[in-house]
């Protein structure tokens, strides 16, 4: 079979949003969060209670999904290595319009315990854009919580643009990940 | 004619969104086992209009688009076949003679129509889901035959109808009680169709990730959630009216399907997984034995 036809070679057009039904998408949007089940680094540990009988997200209308394309939330779950941003990027652009990053922890704001070390990133923002933001290390379910909280207020207000703003400045965030990325061997764009 | 193809459009709309609420409701169910509060019952319809209005980016062939398609159109065609009420003129739907052979074909429909579609997508985990469900179907749908066939010989009609005009006067005329070890092996068998827990090889979450809808995405998805949801409620209607004696009212019939819609569910919630093979021995040994019991039984005794 044609294996070019499994990605989209090529740069999306502007996506377009909004229309009559504005305010009932992000209504549904924000009460129904479906979380790609990858953790990056050592805070997905703490996304187990949140999800389970303890704390129990799913009463906020969160679940885990088992694959990028029914997504809606990555979760950037601590430190952040070279080898795991090549993984993330493809998986966040194999998710479906709109989507949203949730960074935990320190190590994505500046590097956190991880400041110095050579394959660890330290800004996340430079390679992805980031819509909430939880500080800790590492956060508590219920600091996970209150992010969450604080995405859904964003979404519900509209607010919650960081995948328009990633194809509007797609080159610049391209050019970021490509200085990191050295061996760059997968499609230009994998949507 | 025009009138009943109206009506029932408005049968499949209220059968889309009473199983989407039973889905909510089991959500919830299974949330309160497990300790906690769990979503609202409307869960499942904000997800559906989340899933209608995202955007898709995939493309993946012609086969890909249609698979979602066969799947509504298994579910509708499926639902549209078994009366909900009986001697309604609106809502007896479009049954006919030697109806219960066709619906036991389009039973089948949207697993095939889903195989395609799900080939397709190229995804590793896609075909190894497809493989399981069908294994699967084949291991389940012997002993349903087997009792569906043994409720034919009893009664002598092939249609839904006369199975149903057959159980009148009672609760002790119930298929249920008349025919115990037929329901047996059908019941069990439900639990295959629905993919409850001992039984989920197909979707099988942290293990082959979702199995054959990998790929599918936000409308995709939406259409093979209404798809699974009118599905569901053709099992359990199909089962209310060969077992539960069918429905006088549409009362009667919210409160049967609500009963066949429990076992599953409190079935799925305190099993853990078989694997693929353990699954369909099962299928072919207990149930099928049951099945053969009663089959054995009911062709002696004519």
């Amino acid at each position: 079979m044609d294996k070019k036809n499994y990605f989209l070679d090529e740069k999306p057009e502007k996506l377009t949003y909004g229309g009559v039904f504005r305010k009932i998408d992000d209504w549904a949007r924000a009460r129904s969060l479906w979380v790609v089940a990858y953790g990056t680094g050592c805070g997905s540990i703490e996304l187990r209670p949140t999800f389970t009988s303890r704390f129990d997200a799913e009463r906020l209308g969160m679940r885990m999904v088992g694959t990028p394309r029914q997504a809606d939330v990555l979760i950037i779950s601590g430190y952040l290595t070279v080898k795991t941003l090549k993984r993330v990027i493809r998986v966040y652009e194999q998710m479906q319009s709109p989507k949203y990053v949730v960074a935990l922890g320190a190590c994505p704001i500046n590097g956190g315990m991880y400041y110095d070390s050579y394959n660890a990133i330290n800004q996340l923002d430079l390679y992805l854009p980031v819509d909430v933001w939880i500080t800790g290390c590492m956060p508590r379910p219920e600091a996970i919580l209150a992010g969450f909280k604080r995405l859904q207020e964003l979404i519900d207000s509209g607010r919650a643009d960081g995948w328009k703003k990633y194809i509007e400045n797609l080159d610049w965030y391209r050019e970021n990940q490509r200085k990191i990325i050295k061996n760059w061997k997968m499609p230009n764009y994998n949507w | 004619m025009w009138s009943k193809i109206f009506y029932a459009f408005l049968t499949l709309l209220g059968g889309i969104a009473y199983g989407l609420l039973l889905g909510g409701i089991s959500r919830k169910i299974t949330a309160r086992m497990q300790n906690r509060r769990g979503p609202t019952v409307w869960q499942n319809f904000i997800d559906l209009w989340k899933l209608f209005r995202k955007k898709t980016a995939v493309s993946h062939g012609v086969m890909f688009y249609l698979a979602p398609m066969f799947r509504l159109v298994g579910g509708a065609g499926t639902f549209l076949l078994v009366p909900i009420v009986i001697d309604s003129p609106y809502l007896s739907n479009f049954s006919f003679g030697g109806d219960l052979i066709v619906i036991m074909y389009f039973m089948v429909l949207g697993c095939l129509g889903m195989a395609l579609g799900a080939a397709e997508s190229g995804h590793p985990h896609a075909p190894i889901g497809v493989t399981r469900g069908l294994s699967q179907m084949a291991g389940y749908e012997l002993p349903f035959v087997i009792s569906v066939v043994v409720l034919m010989i009893a009664d002598k009609t092939a249609t839904v109808e006369g199975i149903v005009r057959a159980q009148q006067g009672g609760i002790l005329h119930w298929h249920l009680f008349t025919h115990p070890f037929a329901a047996a092996a059908a019941f069990i068998s439900l639990l295959g169709m629905m993919t409850s827990y001992p039984f989920q090889v197909v979707l099988a979450p942290q293990e082959i990730a979702v199995g054959p809808p990998t790929e599918y995405s936000s409308t995709f998805l939406s259409y093979m959630f209404s798809g699974r949801s009118v599905f569901a409620m053709a099992k359990y209607l199909l089962f209310m009216d060969l077992f539960l004696g069918g429905a006088g009212s549409l009362l009667e019939a919210f409160a049967k399907t609500f009963l066949v819609f429990l076992w599953p569910l409190f079935i799925t919630n305190v099993f853990p997984r078989f694997r693929l093979e353990q699954s369909v021995r099962f299928f072919w040994t207990w149930p099928t034995f049951i099945g053969l019991v009663d089959l054995l039984r009911i062709s002696l005794m004519r």
